[in-house]
């Protein structure tokens, strides 16, 4: 039974918890961009205000493997005025273009579902990275291997629930089967829309084959910065092929053709001198 | 309203969040900004900071205007059976109303209030049941009052209800708009939602912070919620009540047991060498008369016991149980006026555990120009807090205001532990004490503050034992028994750690005769025979070995064997209030305490015959009231504090035993609360000549400069606040880079419509000014900060998180550099909160 999470943005107060929770437990470092060392006080000082709402994470990286996304809607006279949060991670997809694309087999999925790197075979060639529909795999410069959510493939496999589930103060992140995680998403869901959240949606039903880690957003998922239309690159795999193949028959007959348009030329050349 | 409790108390916050989605209860959040709480509740109102009292004086207009409020019997049974509504006040006594903003009383100075015409009327009192004074009970049953005349058909012009009525007919829906900047609909969708969700059937709950302290009329802005709620029945009810979000762990705890200047653990009054405290009888008859037909009429018994946990064998009848040794206050020593002594150099030694005042103290220049005129200071700490670095790196010193080689200030920096490394108790927000264990020795040289107080206490215990001064004597006979078993400190590397169980029985409280702990408050005694550091914490350790903070078995809700809620494992306080006078739950769903006439009381009659009756609560709460008093009961006239109640009389600390919503007494800035605006404000008082409290705390030194009311040079408010990602002064959190990097540098909330005014770009420096210094912050321009009309003028407000110093690995400037000493008269709170400023685009020295 694949294990996974349900996060409901629509309880999520944007505490970070979850970020830093994931940080301890994985025995994470600071991200080193955010900081810039200090000679004279001989540390380094953070540096990393980006002005976006509250906001500093800027993205997923191999030490931010969670970042929790901070959006403003607000009209100009403030009738219109929210703020949504959401804890964003790996989604650990059943059709995982990572995993699909990984060469030397160190991306792997476990029994519980989840989808892991295995650092002592990954090469860092960097081929997963641009195969994820959801950007959240990141090399580091220091072990040049890539890294990602592991679902804390250590603590599911000893029975505990994800370290960032744990931390959640408000039950935003929930850890659990994913088939009992969907009955709640949708129980929860038609209650948001019985209250009148017209918007509300589920996202990871369908994406990706399905997203062990779904959401639940307020508003369409493009505004949480996630595709609307989820691309794994493999899926295309039958058509990319077929077009490959044609194209390479269509160069090669080209090149037939040159070949043998030359040697008639090259003959005819000869015939000149 | 007063709290960004998503931000500030995240997992708190989980309960309100757990009401709203599985119980549909609506959240609404009053505020100046549209906060990480705003975000998760149904309705947002926003408030120009300060006006709180306008907003919720209001409300208390609409309530008792209502249909629904004079229509439901339940509101007018609860406010005359329960609150002093029904109550008249003395002839004499002038309102606001009268006085155009001031109340009667006021001395000639103008700098303090009177209280004697606020007081109600009585009838004569009563003779007296003893004519012997063998004890100090006996002294308080000879002076028991007449009790207050009453007209519980609410007619008298003179009844505190009229006089709220009156009082607060000027707090309209167009008030709102006018001084708080809040749209008349959005008002009164607040005030509909509050009453539609009062009544038998619903409760409504008010939730604050420090956003409602910190100001200079923050006691009167909580004040006007508990009125509010009184009249609203909400009080005394299960989903009620005001709640008060504490801001650290243990910061409810430490009130408790007295961190205050003015109190001894438990509320008791700190002996003061301004008030009639001569002797112990003295002691007791000034604070004990005024309350003596209350709970309190047990004051004797606290006092006694507290001074036996003290002194011990030393505490005797002869000796008034050690009271003349015991300190005694000489005048405001709150944190304040202590920054002013400090910088005047009338105190030389400064002991700092906890504390960050170089960050966190208001007007932090002029505290950390205070720190260099000290002889010698003592910071406990995790990290070298800019307050312990003071002396070789503060703005002072690269500024040159300050040399190193000129500061006399000895410092000692000693590391300090952290929670996980000690056994001890937290007791938070509901009163609830919860220990928790030791996990791991801490390492080197750190230890828990608990473990340097003992030390050092027993080392001048040593320093002094063959002293024959008398003044020695306290330090002499102190009683300072904490020595850890063997078997405590079995398993740890640090074998002198003071035993935390020993300590929190002291605090319990215990019989002398043979140390065996007090299941409950009331078998303390006033003859020596019982020792206790803290009354309201009794039955914590009921028997001997037993802690009920480690009790852990919760349920769906009171969770009575979840801790120990003080006092008595009491959840909800004056819980009587969930029944009708008679006794009967308000409604089924609402039920909680109440009287079950066929339950045997286990008391016999002088027949023999049992006596039924008694109240019950099945949840396992424990109940506020005297257990088997019948609802009909009808109070002793000459009798003290339970004899005196009434069986209906449910809020058992109050002298009359109800919920006042006129102050007769305990408030120096008047009885009922009324709009003033901030110290600093850039707007007129609208509703009153009176500007700003006329009593609040202020202090005109050098250094400490104040704006006037519309300052055209500071015209923007601003409000200081926190953030989730930081602790306090940041010295906990500024030092973890997993911390640091998610809030790394100061900032400045700034409204989209200042920015343009100003010429400020998003995510730019800007330099923000007052009259006590500068900052430079990161410019967050967002429309969750909005500009406020103001009887026709745009008012704008900033908001400056104030966690950053420059010490840590996220740095930037002290942003109560800004602040000034400015206090609360009741409790001497600043007003960080709300104070004026100015703004400008680019770094300070007007760098771009």
């Amino acid at each position: 039974m694949p294990k996974g999470m349900f996060v409901d943005t629509s309880i999520c107060t944007g505490c970070k918890a979850c970020q830093v929770a994931c940080k301890e437990w994985n025995a994470l470092p600071h991200e080193p961009g955010h900081f810039r060392y200090n000679p004279v006080e001989k540390r380094p000082i953070a540096v990393n205000f980006t002005g976006n709402s509250y906001d500093n994470t800027g993205a997923m990286s191999a030490t931010d493997w969670r970042q929790v996304r901070f959006i403003e809607q607000f009209s100009e006279d403030r009738s219109r005025a929210r703020w949504l949060f959401s804890s964003d991670s790996c989604k650990h997809c059943n059709d995982a273009g990572c995993l699909n694309a990984c060469p030397t087999g160190a991306i792997v999925r476990t029994d519980l579902g989840n989808v892991f790197i295995r650092q002592d075979v990954c090469i860092g060639c960097k081929y997963c990275i641009p195969s994820c529909p959801f950007g959240v795999i990141s090399l580091s410069e220091v072990t040049g291997t890539v890294y990602k959510c592991t679902l804390c493939n250590d603590r599911i496999h000893n029975g505990l629930g994800t370290a960032c589930a744990k931390a959640c103060p408000t039950g935003s992140i929930s850890f659990g089967e994913v088939a009992e995680l969907r009955n709640a998403a949708d129980k929860r869901l038609a209650q948001l829309k019985g209250l009148g959240y017209g918007e509300a949606n589920i996202y990871g039903y369908k994406e990706a084959g399905g997203l062990n880690v779904f959401y639940l957003f307020l508003d369409r998922p493009q505004v949480y910065g996630q595709p609307e239309a989820v691309v794994v690159p493999q899926q295309r795999l039958p058509v990319s092929s077929a077009v490959t193949i044609a194209g390479a028959l269509a160069l090669g007959g080209a090149a037939l053709v040159s070949f043998r348009e030359r040697g008639s030329r090259e003959n005819d050349e000869e015939v000149k001198k | 309203m007063g709290s960004n409790m998503a931000e500030c108390h995240p997992v708190a916050f989980r309960w309100p969040l757990k009401a709203k989605t599985e119980h549909g209860a609506v959240l609404m959040h009053v505020d100046p900004r549209f906060t990480r709480t705003s975000a998760l509740c149904d309705i947002h109102a926003a408030i120009r900071a300060g006006t709180d009292i306008v907003f919720l004086g209001a409300i208390i207009n609409h309530v008792i205007h209502s249909e629904r409020w004079n229509t439901d019997p339940f509101f007018r049974e609860y406010v005359v059976n329960y609150t002093n509504a029904a109550t008249l006040i003395a002839p004499d006594f002038k309102d606001t109303e009268d006085l155009d903003g001031l109340y009667s009383g006021l001395s000639p100075d103008g700098k303090s209030y009177s209280n004697a015409t606020w007081a109600y009327q009585r009838e004569k009192p009563p003779v007296p049941a003893t004519k012997e004074a063998k004890t100090f009970t006996d002294l308080l049953l000879q002076r028991i009052p007449g009790r207050p005349k009453t007209d519980p058909m609410l007619r008298n012009p003179r009844t505190v209800f009229r006089i709220l009525e009156r009082h607060y007919s000027r707090y309209t829906p167009e008030t709102v708009e006018k001084i708080c900047g809040c749209p008349k609909e959005k008002f009164l969708k607040v005030a509909e939602s509050l009453l539609n969700n009062s009544g038998p059937e619903r409760t409504s709950n008010i939730t604050y912070a420090v956003g409602w302290t910190q100001h200079t009329v923050g006691v009167q802005i909580i004040r006007t919620a508990a009125v509010l709620q009184s009249l609203l029945g909400n009080i005394g009810r299960p989903g009620g009540g005001v709640l008060a979000l504490r801001g650290h762990a243990s910061i409810q705890g430490s009130t408790d047991i007295a961190t205050l200047y003015h109190s001894l653990p438990g509320y008791l009054n700190m002996p003061d060498a301004r008030k009639a405290h001569e002797s112990l009888k003295d002691y007791i008859l000034t604070e004990a008369v005024p309350l003596s037909t209350s709970y309190w009429g047990n004051y004797p018994k606290f006092a006694v016991s507290y001074f036996k946990a003290q002194f011990g064998d030393a505490a005797t009848r002869e000796n008034d149980y050690g009271y003349d040794y015991h300190p005694k206050i000489t005048g405001d020593h709150s944190v304040m006026p202590m920054v002013i002594d400090m910088m005047a150099g009338k105190i030389k030694g400064f002991l700092v555990m906890g504390q960050n005042p170089a960050v966190g103290g208001q007007n932090a220049r002029l505290q950390r120009k205070a720190l260099a005129k000290l002889d010698w200071m003592v910071v406990r700490d995790f990290f070298e807090t800019e307050t312990a670095a003071f002396w070789r790196n503060s703005p002072e010193i690269r500024s040159g205001e300050l040399k190193t080689s000129e500061i006399k200030t000895e410092v000692f920096f000693l590391p300090a532990a952290v929670v996980p490394e000690m056994e001890g108790t937290f007791t938070n927000t509901q009163r609830l004490i919860q220990a928790h264990d030791k996990a791991v020795d801490p390492p080197g040289d750190a230890r828990s503050d608990s473990w340097f107080s003992f030390l050092l206490g027993k080392r001048l215990k040593e320093l002094y034992k063959d002293s024959t001064n008398d003044r020695d004597w306290a330090i002499r006979n102190l009683l300072w028994n904490y020595e850890p078993d063997p078997a405590e400190a079995a398993a740890w590397r640090i074998k002198d750690e003071p035993s935390a169980y020993k300590l929190l029985k002291e605090i319990n409280g215990y019989t002398w005769e043979d140390g065996k702990p007090l299941p409950t408050f009331a078998n303390l005694k006033e003859d020596g025979s019982t020792a206790c550091g803290a009354w309201i914490y009794t039955g914590v350790i009921p028997e001997e070995g037993k802690n009920r903070g480690k009790s852990r078995k919760g349920d769906e809700w009171i969770s009575p064997n979840w801790g120990f809620a003080w006092p008595a494992n009491r959840h909800i306080m004056y819980n009587r209030a969930s029944s009708d006078p008679s006794g009967k739950p308000w409604s089924e769903k609402k039920k909680l305490v109440y009287w079950d006439p066929e339950a045997d009381s286990g008391t016999k009659d002088p027949a023999g015959k049992p006596v039924p009756g008694k109240w019950v609560a099945p949840s396992g709460e424990g109940i506020d009231f005297q257990p088997t008093k019948a609802p009909g009961f009808r109070g002793k006239e000459n009798g003290l504090g339970f004899d005196w109640l009434g069986g209906a009389d449910a809020f058992i600390m109050r002298p009359d035993g109800k919920a006042w919503l006129f102050a007769p007494a305990g408030l120096v800035d008047g009885p009922l609360p009324a709009h003033y605006e901030p110290y600093e404000s850039p707007v007129k008082n609208l509703l009153y000549r009176q500007q700003s409290n006329p009593v609040a705390k202020v202090w005109n030194v050098e250094g400490n400069p104040y704006h006037k009311v519309a300052d055209p040079s500071y015209p923007i408010v601003l409000s200081t606040y926190r953030l989730t990602e930081h602790h306090g002064s940041g010295s906990m959190s500024r030092w973890l880079p997993w911390l640091a990097e998610l809030m790394p540098e100061l900032f400045c909330e700034i409204s989209p419509e200042l920015a343009a005014e100003r010429g400020i770009r998003n995510g730019e420096h800007v330099t923000i000014r007052t009259a006590r210094g500068e900052v430079e912050a990161r410019a967050l321009v967002t429309r969750r900060m909005r500009p406020f009309l103001i009887d026709g003028k745009m008012i704008h407000e900033i908001g400056l998180p104030w966690h950053w110093g420059w010490q840590g690995t996220a740095q930037g400037d002290v942003v109560n550099n800004l602040s000034s000493l400015v206090g609360d008269p009741n409790v001497s709170i600043h007003e960080g909160k709300v104070f004026t400023c100015d703004i400008r685009a680019g770094k300070k020295g007007g760098r771009a």
